[in-house]
């Protein structure tokens, strides 16, 4: 264990003993043979579980991606960049790497936009005399949009699956009830037109709830006075809500775009539940689920982790990329400086 | 922003609190509206499911809207029996109770020896944590299952609790250890003088000290192992070891067009309603957790 170094040279040997004195120096103690089996035993075995589970899983998929491997046997050849060629060449992964960021494009900058523009309301948008404070009866509308962030993505799935039912949903039950019939039948998940734009909604309305929290929470970190003075400077809701709510909680719309983009990137749960078959004409499929079928449906295990390492990098890109957007654009100027 | 001055005070202006002007009802008008609309959205799907779940499959077929013929419950007598949810039920209140207590234990020992304490690698150790929360489980999906198929534990509830807690784990660290680090350390050093030892330390004063933290990440780490899905679908392929969502999703896929629809629908209700009511009883404390811990 890496916890047996002892730092006893710098603290002098000895806990602080008097507590009045000099500020304390914390975590600096004399390494007692009790002390250093609880921090074996406390460390050792989160550590171990993690990196059984986490760290090897992922050191092997780094070394699979380059093998042959189908999984069920022994034999592993290591061809190298091969699977990655492969990759580049296959319609399919290449139809899933599209949609995935044409969901990644769209699903975010809606979920982000509403719940932005919820919590802006709840919180500040209120009469515009007395203290600054949000509508009346905000509280309900936080818990009931936060509320399908509690249900299993599944399960909105299952449920959302059921809604666009062609012939008994909701969804098409409502449109042809107020008259227009030429939605009768309508199969939103199986036109190649509609599945897309159709599931998206469906992530789009699991998410907005969670971020209208997430931001609310942010806005009422912000101090008032700030708000007051710029009323008393005659700005109005919408220019407050410009120049002063969203430069102070840039940080969080920034993570929040990061969440966000990762979930779509992945999005398997929602569409294995919609169409479990990627969709007509795999307009819904995404890199995941052809990773699945690739693995555990094909037995191509060693081709499968290759669009795993893909899907990771181009994450971490996704990642970098918005770090970089949000540090250039509008980024680090004096406005984000008014609320720190 | 040019001149923002904090010069004069922040007048409170209780005099003319209640008096609004002409664009205060508008801006409220429009807002309320919108935001009913939305709030409509979002709950009448579910009403919907819970009024289908007591109709008959031809009901369900014919309308939408048609109320039940008769209140019965024999959709779900059939979707907790004929179609296993109540099997899955249990192995999933199983799972994740076991992997919820170990990850919260787990999780607060790590999170505390790495926030309050100093030795070579602590750092690394931490920022390791950090980087497990980004990267996708899909990229270790597949090694992940030969993992667990040496260890003889793929398939079963042991298998399936040991990576929930593992894959739980870098969120717990990373929750509780902000936490960790604000507590006092006075109450530390007088529990030491006493002659409590680190053990003491911390299952008596440290452990309770960080409850309420302790009580957020839980209540976020239930939520989000009760509605995994992914790994289950991976690594427990066993139908009798199913959990609830995998039970869901098998459900509504495994008859093709003979699909048990009112059973569907009362098994959508049964997977709803523990998370419902866990989500109402703490809703107020999850809006504080994300508040206090998430991204300040």
């Amino acid at each position: 264990m890496s916890a047996s170094v002892t730092d006893a040279t710098t603290a002098g040997g000895l806990p602080e003993a008097n507590p009045w004195g000099a500020p304390p120096r914390r975590r600096r103690r004399k390494l007692t043979f009790d002390r250093a089996l609880f921090m074996a035993v406390f460390l050792g075995l989160p550590v171990a579980v993690f990196v059984i589970f986490v760290v090897i899983p992922i050191g092997q998929a780094l070394f699979y991606s380059l093998t042959d491997w189908s999984g069920f046997s022994p034999v592993m050849n290591v061809v190298g960049l091969d699977n990655y060629v492969k990759l580049l060449n296959d319609e399919t992964f290449l139809k899933a790497l599209r949609n995935n960021a044409l969901l990644t494009l769209v699903v975010p900058l809606v979920t982000l936009t509403a719940a932005l523009a919820i919590a802006v309301v709840v919180t500040t948008a209120g009469p515009s005399t007395g203290q600054v404070r949000g509508l009346n009866g905000s509280g309900f509308y936080r818990v009931v949009s936060f509320f399908p962030y509690a249900v299993p993505a599944i399960v909105i799935g299952l449920l959302w699956a059921q809604v666009y039912d062609p012939a008994a949903g909701l969804f098409n039950g409502i449109l042809t009830g107020i008259g227009l019939d030429g939605f009768e039948n309508y199969a939103w998940l199986g036109e190649v037109r509609a599945a897309m734009p159709a599931s998206m909604f469906v992530m789009i309305w699991a998410s907005i709830g969670f971020y209208t929290v997430l931001f609310v929470a942010a806005i009422k970190g912000i101090p008032a006075e700030i708000y007051e003075a710029a009323r008393i400077d005659g700005a109005g809701r919408f220019r407050t809500a410009i120049s002063i709510t969203l430069p102070s909680i840039r940080d969080n719309v920034q993570t929040a775009y990061i969440y966000l983009g990762i979930l779509t990137l992945d999005a398997y749960v929602f569409m294995a539940a919609l169409n479990p078959g990627g969709g007509p004409a795999n307009s819904t499929l995404t890199m995941s689920q052809h990773l699945m079928n690739t693995a555990f449906k094909k037995g191509q295990f060693g081709y499968a982790t290759s669009m795993g390492v893909v899907l990771a990098l181009v994450t971490l890109l996704f990642a970098a990329l918005i770090f970089a957007i949000f540090y250039f654009a509008g980024g680090r100027d004096k406005k984000g400086e008014v609320a720190r | 922003m040019s001149a923002v001055t904090l010069d004069e005070p922040a007048t409170p202006a209780r005099a003319d609190r209640g008096r609004r002007t002409p664009s205060d009802a508008l801006v409220a008008g429009t807002s309320h509206t919108m935001l009913i609309l939305w709030s409509v959205i979002v709950i009448v799907p579910f009403c919907w499911v819970l009024l289908s779940s007591f109709k008959t499959s031809k009901e369900i077929l014919s309308s939408p809207f048609s109320l039940p013929a008769e209140w019965s419950f024999d959709n779900y007598v059939s979707a907790w029996t004929k179609a296993g949810i109540g099997t899955y039920f249990f192995n999933t209140v199983i799972v994740v109770g076991t992997a919820l207590v170990l990850v919260m234990l787990l999780g607060a020992m790590c999170a505390y020896v790495l926030a309050r304490f100093e030795f070579f690698g602590r750092n690394f150790i931490y920022y390791s944590m950090l980087g497990g929360l980004t990267f996708p489980v899909f990229l270790v999906i597949v090694p992940l299952f030969f993992v667990l198929q040496g260890f003889g534990l793929l398939n079963t509830l042991p298998g399936l609790i040991l990576t929930y807690v593992a894959y739980a784990l870098p969120f717990t660290v990373f929750f509780l250890y902000a936490f960790f680090k604000t507590l006092p350390d006075d109450v530390y050093e007088a529990a030491m003088m006493d002659g409590a030892g680190e053990w003491r330390t911390f299952f008596r004063i440290m452990l309770p000290m960080a409850a309420p933290g302790m009580a957020g990440v839980a209540i976020f780490n239930f939520l989000g192992l009760w509605n995994q899905f992914l790994l289950p679908v991976a690594l427990n392929t066993d139908r009798k070891n199913y959990v609830l969502t995998q039970g869901m999703a098998s459900f509504s896929s495994q008859a093709g067009y003979n699909v048990d629809f009112g059973a569907l629908f009362a098994g959508v209700v049964l997977t709803v309603l523990p998370v419902l009511v866990v989500y109402l009883i703490f809703q107020r404390r999850i809006a504080g957790t994300v508040s206090t811990g998430t991204f300040r």
